[in-house]
């Protein structure tokens, strides 16, 4: 079925809305798909090589899709001295997951962020944009519990 | 006895006391009391997080700190108990100097009336009293200089923008805090909106300008947000309305690009481009945002200007040193008891705001990396120095945006060089062929040293390669990112000696240099660090198999003798 991306109409197709249009995208589709980088480059009348370009440049666009829980590890600097290569081996321990990666059961998906703004919390982690903080293995498993429990 | 009433409370709920679980203490206290809960931004005592503040009727107040969202937590609040009672630190209160900071936590972030009833949009009346070029005079007086970290004087930069003709120019905040590690552009959006908008229509009134836009990092949903609410008021209010023109306001999210904390890189982010810097002259207050006039100024900065306007240059000179005016934001984090967000005068010594502030153990630390990636580390016996802009250069690291983070004795320095390199080189935009190419050997070599594979002519070669990166590229980023590396080469020289020569890492935070020990005089054999082994490294006799372990801690974490530690590669115990 052809996807339908008449909601990029809802701004304005000046050129200069590319980004604003692409994280309309990814907030609509959860990633930028092939299609979505085609219709993009059409509404805002630019190459689709140039869109494909910018939406490699910012590393907020995902081009796969994400899983239901978006698992964000922040690698700032704080985190990263309170243990957040921890935190991603558990991960890989525990639900078989890399950063870019999603589950093949498509429940966690898993990335690693510059830094959260926490960083007084340290290490921490957001799930779909929840921050979670002050984190240990324990604590970090039974968040991903009442997760995957939902 | 006194007889007072409690009449409202306040609740901190910025990120961090979300993180901290602030918002189910909030509904908590919603169901055990009718009386007003504001929610408020953040006072910068992130340690104590969540914090309720108890207003009475006579206007005092006490804080309760970290607390819970349970039963008896609130019931002990209510009833005024002597639990969780958060005080402000002394040495905390008698070093720190509130005025950017000052109504962060105390007002409603998105309450214009509650803002303007504490002084807020009267800097910006009294800006309209004035003519442009006094405003302009008085932010030159007051000696205020560039927040971000570059340093420039912020006052002669608004004259520059300000000597172009006409409205159809653009003043833009930066708010892509990129440095990991620091977020006091975060918490001032967050918690005083209206502040940091008040500085920008300042600036658009003295400069001339007809279009303010915030460049904001999407991580910042909050700070968004609130801007977004903040820029509703102000349009409602004719706040922005200068009698010749109505200044139009805008938010920008960023899409994650560090490099696009530099002007030029911000500038093509925000026409939709590829956030690549490019040469410059032209300046952007020559050629910016769609070829037109265009000043940028980090958050901070514009959250300096109603206190400027409001106090006068000449108090606002009085504070700080020659190093720089004013007051200066630090985000502490790291190996610290205290950390949060602190204000205190330009020129406060790291031995003040690291131990005396942060309430950092003084024989655990090793360094204080400032600057986040573009920064370096200063070592402990160098923290009399004065925090500003020039003092910290001369030691290879710069004061930066503010982000400060302390590094304890158990962290390994060659280690956090390579965390930043693996951060820059992968934020390099490619432009540069030194940056792109020179970051990226710098941090394999990096990855060499700390695998234990490193000898001793890398550390001559990464001295090389940083020294030409500097030279070599057109933007902050390259000529900054060798800077973590180049600045523990010069203070902790023995211990890449020691990474390349002996195969140790002294911290025992390198993986590929550390076994995990069992010390069996310590072990009373509970089996727990067998459970929680997820590699089943650990056998039935407490043999941990150094091949399959992956030295992820989780049986440090659980042994409850702390009878398993780190230890050098090889060594039994």
């Amino acid at each position: 079925m052809e996807k339908d991306f008449g909601f990029l109409e809802t701004i304005p197709a000046d050129p200069g809305n590319l980004i604003k249009g692409l994280q309309l995208l990814q907030a609509t589709e959860g990633y930028i798909s092939n299609e979505g980088i085609r219709a993009a480059a059409k509404y805002f009348n630019r190459p689709e090589a140039d869109v494909e370009g910018v939406v490699s440049f910012y590393a907020q666009f995902k081009r796969v899709k994400p899983g239901k829980f978006q698992i964000s590890v922040c690698d700032g600097t704080a985190c990263h001295l309170k243990g957040a290569p921890l935190i991603h081996e558990w991960l890989r321990q525990e639900l078989d997951l890399r950063p870019g990666e999603t589950a093949p059961d498509g429940v966690f998906s898993l990335e690693t962020v510059a830094c959260l703004g926490c960083c007084s919390l340290a290490p921490v982690m957001s799930v779909n944009g929840r921050v979670h903080g002050k984190l240990d293995r324990k604590t970090m498993m039974k968040i991903l519990k009442e997760y995957a429990a939902k | 006895m006194s007889t007072r009433n409690i009449t409202k409370f306040k609740i901190g709920l910025a990120s961090c006391g979300i993180a901290a679980g602030g918002e189910a203490v909030l509904a908590a206290l919603r169901e055990a009391t009718d009386l007003p809960i504001l929610e408020v931004g953040c006072i910068g005592h992130c340690y104590a997080e969540p914090i309720v503040e108890v207003c009475f009727d006579d206007g005092s107040s006490v804080m309760y700190g970290n607390v819970k969202a349970d039963e008896k937590s609130i019931r002990n609040i209510l009833a005024l108990g002597t639990d969780d009672r958060f005080e402000i630190p002394e040495a905390r209160k008698a070093r720190e100097s509130l005025k950017v900071l000052a109504l962060a936590g105390r007002i409603v972030p998105t309450d214009l009336s509650d803002y303007t009833a504490n002084g807020g949009y009267e800097g910006l009346k009294k800006a309209l009293t004035l003519t442009p070029e006094e405003v302009i005079n008085e932010v030159k007086i007051s000696g205020l200089r560039g927040r971000g970290g570059g340093g420039f004087p912020t006052g002669t930069k608004w004259g520059f923008l300000a000597a172009k003709p006409g409205f159809d120019k653009t003043v833009i905040c930066n708010a892509d805090e990129g440095d990991p590690g620091a977020f006091m552009d975060r918490s001032l959006m967050e918690s005083v909106p209206h502040q940091v908008l008040e500085g920008m229509l300042i600036a658009a009134y003295a400069t001339g300008a007809g279009r303010l836009i915030i460049y904001c990092r999407a991580e910042y949903p909050l700070a968004i947000k609130h801007l977004k609410i903040a820029i509703e008021q102000i349009n409602q209010a004719k706040l922005n309305d200068f009698g010749d023109r109505t200044v139009e306001i805008s938010i920008k999210e960023g899409a994650g690009a560090f490099v696009c904390g530099e002007e030029t890189a911000l500038i093509a982010s925000l026409e939709g481009q590829r956030g690549m810097p490019r040469f410059r002259p032209p300046f952007p207050t020559d050629r910016g945002y769609q070829d037109k006039p265009t000043m940028i100024n980090n958050v901070e900065t514009f959250g300096n200007i109603p206190v400027i306007l409001r106090e006068g240059g000449e108090v606002f000179a009085k504070t700080g040193s020659d190093g720089g005016r004013g007051t200066k934001l630090f985000a502490l984090a790291g190996d610290l008891k205290y950390p949060g967000l602190v204000e205190v005068p330009m020129g406060t010594t790291l031995n003040e705001i690291v131990f005396e502030i942060g309430g950092a153990d003084p024989g655990k630390v090793k360094a204080v990396q400032t600057g986040g990636p573009s920064g370096g580390c200063i070592p402990v016996e160098l923290f009399d120095t004065p925090v500003d802009y020039d003092s910290l250069r001369s030691l290879g690291a710069i004061m930066g945006s503010g982000g400060m983070i302390v590094i304890g004795n158990d962290r390994c320095m060659v280690e956090t060089a390579r965390y930043f390199l693996d951060f820059t080189h992968r934020e390099s935009c490619g432009k540069c062929t030194f940056c792109r190419v020179g970051t990226t050997r710098m941090y394999e070599i990096l990855e060499k040293i700390v695998a234990g594979k490193g000898c001793e002519n890398d550390l001559e070669l990464l001295e090389d390669l940083g020294k030409k990166i500097k030279a070599g590229s057109l933007c902050g980023l390259g000529q900054t990112a060798p800077n973590p590396v180049l600045a523990t080469l010069r203070y902790y020289r023995d211990e890449y000696l020691e990474h390349v020569n002996d195969h140790q890492c002294r911290a025992r935070q390198c993986n590929a240099l550390v076994d995990i020990a069992l010390d069996k005089t310590k072990c009373i054999k509970c089996k727990l660090c067998i459970k929680t082994c997820p590699v089943n490294a650990i056998s039935s006799d407490f043999v941990i198999d150094p091949a399959v372990c992956t030295r992820c801690n989780s049986c440090l974490d659980c042994c409850p003798k702390n009878a398993i530690s780190r230890v050098a590669k090889g060594d039994k115990q």
